[in-house]
């Protein structure tokens, strides 16, 4: 995946546009810190969502973790091979590990969310 | 997500640098800067289960308490039979105040001439003052914890690698048993004991000594089948065993007996410290019950959830986690009488929606401990 046309949030989603339909999932960065993800609580489609909203919950062996919208909009879909392999966040975040689609209901909050650039240096610094 | 930053400043045990290198995931333990993990805690716990691992738990404190009197004061301070801590062996007790409420739960090491008690990392300050309180003039009390380091070295190949590595004899050691044993020119203390499950052993030295055999561990260690471990997967296994933490199962709002530990309280040993309040206590009964659940999903439940039995809310979660071992979540919980038998279905609330669970027996696993 081309990362550098990704956006992301300060709460470590990545979100990929296409159109009104996007794909949303956690950062590389961010399934690092889960660790060991073993129960993914998918959202159900249909469910309407405002930006910053917690959407869902990944549950690693140490803790639960809220995912928040990074707009606002629709779910349509959820990754249910989570739901057998939850593991896939750690192996693929930003593949087959995405967590769920969103149609959104204002394409133009994308351009607000971080570049790649800008996210690199909120997640190095929450590194240390 | 959000990540949890911490900001205080941690202390840092003799090992830190040590962690730290080898990668370790740093987090604030009750204020000490030590490793949640390495690589992750899943690998980690299952590990200690099939082989060994190596914890530091320097962050312990230890209290020695000596003079002629000191098994007089211990009697009267802990509520446990302390003349069972023979030398050689090992009690666990209850500290407890007046009204027989837990300030600490710890471990009291027999010696020919003294007793060391091993305390809560979050305590230690608070259990020195108080056996500096109570102690007569026949007793001293010295915290020797700044002073000294703890390795736990845990898992079915625990014994072989010692053995191997630092030329301990440790195959006659029952359960509960300590030895001292004499490595790189020092004396060092080693007891049969752990908080995993599994059979394993505890080794405390110097400070000055802790790195030497964290090295050997780290680096000979290594192919007997030694790996280390951060507490992450310590919390875990402790919770699989059925063990209590403190500042969970129990604190300063609960006795003994409400967390159904009537083996740890010794009422015919004469009078101590809180007896007469948790006589009392056993004569009328206790309100709450503390009980294991386990999910009936795999929704996993975490500390503080709240818990419904019969549609009302019954209780809350002390300790809940994902339970590498037994494959799903489970916890334990205080909950009213009436929802504590094995077998009674319970809901636990995990995030705005009510999870199917049932009582099951602790431990959730086989302990694997060696018989004394």
């Amino acid at each position: 995946m081309d990362t550098s046309k990704l956006r992301y949030t300060e709460t470590h989603e990545w979100v990929s546009l296409n159109g009104n339909n996007a794909v949303i999932g956690v950062t590389d960065h961010a399934q690092k810190e889960i660790s060991d993800v073993v129960f993914v609580e998918l959202p159900k489609a249909g469910k309407k969502v405002q930006a910053k909203d917690s959407v869902m919950v990944v549950e690693s062996v140490k803790a639960a973790f809220d995912i928040y919208a990074p707009m606002s909009g629709t779910v349509t879909k959820a990754n249910e091979k989570l739901s057998g392999k939850p593991e896939l966040v750690n192996q693929s975040p930003l593949g087959d590990g995405w967590l769920y689609e969103l149609e959104c209901s204002d394409p133009s909050q994308f351009d607000k969310l971080l570049t790649e650039a800008q996210y690199k240096n909120v997640s190095s610094q929450a590194a240390h | 997500m959000t990540l949890l930053e911490t900001a205080r400043p941690l202390k840092k045990t003799p090992l830190y640098d040590r962690h730290v290198s080898l990668g370790g995931k740093i987090v604030d333990f009750s204020g000490w800067g030590l490793p949640v993990y390495y690589t992750s805690i899943l690998s980690e716990h299952q590990w200690t289960r099939q082989s060994c691992s190596f914890f530091d738990v320097s962050h312990l404190g230890e209290i020695r308490v000596g003079g002629k009197d000191a098994l007089a004061f211990l009697q009267s301070r802990l509520t446990s039979d302390i003349s069972r801590a023979l030398p050689g062996k090992i009690v666990y007790a209850i500290l407890p105040d007046e009204q027989g409420r837990a300030l600490d739960d710890v471990l009291v090491y027999g010696t020919p001439h003294d007793y060391f008690i091993i305390v809560n990392a979050a305590n230690i300050e608070r259990d020195f003052k108080e056996f500096k309180k109570y102690a007569p003039g026949g007793v001293a009390v010295e915290d020797l914890s700044d002073n000294m380091a703890c390795i736990a070295v845990q898992g079915p190949r625990s014994e072989a690698v010692l053995e191997k590595l630092f030329g301990f004899r440790l195959s006659g050691m029952d359960y509960y048993t300590h030895t001292e044993e004499k490595f790189d020119g020092e004396s060092v203390w080693i007891s049969r004991s752990g908080y995993t499950g599994e059979d394993g052993f505890e080794i405390f030295s110097k400070n000055e000594k802790a790195g030497v055999i964290w090295d050997k561990l780290a680096g000979e260690g290594k192919a007997l089948g030694a790996l280390p471990a951060g507490l992450g997967a310590r919390n875990t296994l402790r919770l699989e065993a059925g063990n209590l933490l403190y500042g969970h199962e129990l604190d300063e709002k609960t006795t003994p007996l409400d967390a159904g530990m009537k083996f740890v309280v010794h009422f015919e040993k004469g009078d101590f410290v809180g007896r007469a309040a948790l006589l009392a206590q056993k004569e009328q009964g206790t309100k709450k019950a503390l009980v294991g659940f386990k999910m009936a999903d795999r929704s996993i439940p975490r500390d503080g959830y709240p818990v419904f039995y019969n549609g009302k809310e019954a209780g809350s979660v002390t300790s809940g986690s994902f339970a590498p071992t037994v494959g799903a979540g489970i916890g334990m919980a205080f909950v009213s009488p009436a929802a504590s038998p094995v077998g009674t279905k319970i809901q636990v609330g995990i995030h705005g929606r009510l999870a199917d669970a049932e009582i099951v027996r602790r431990p959730f696993v086989q302990l694997k401990h060696r018989k004394g």
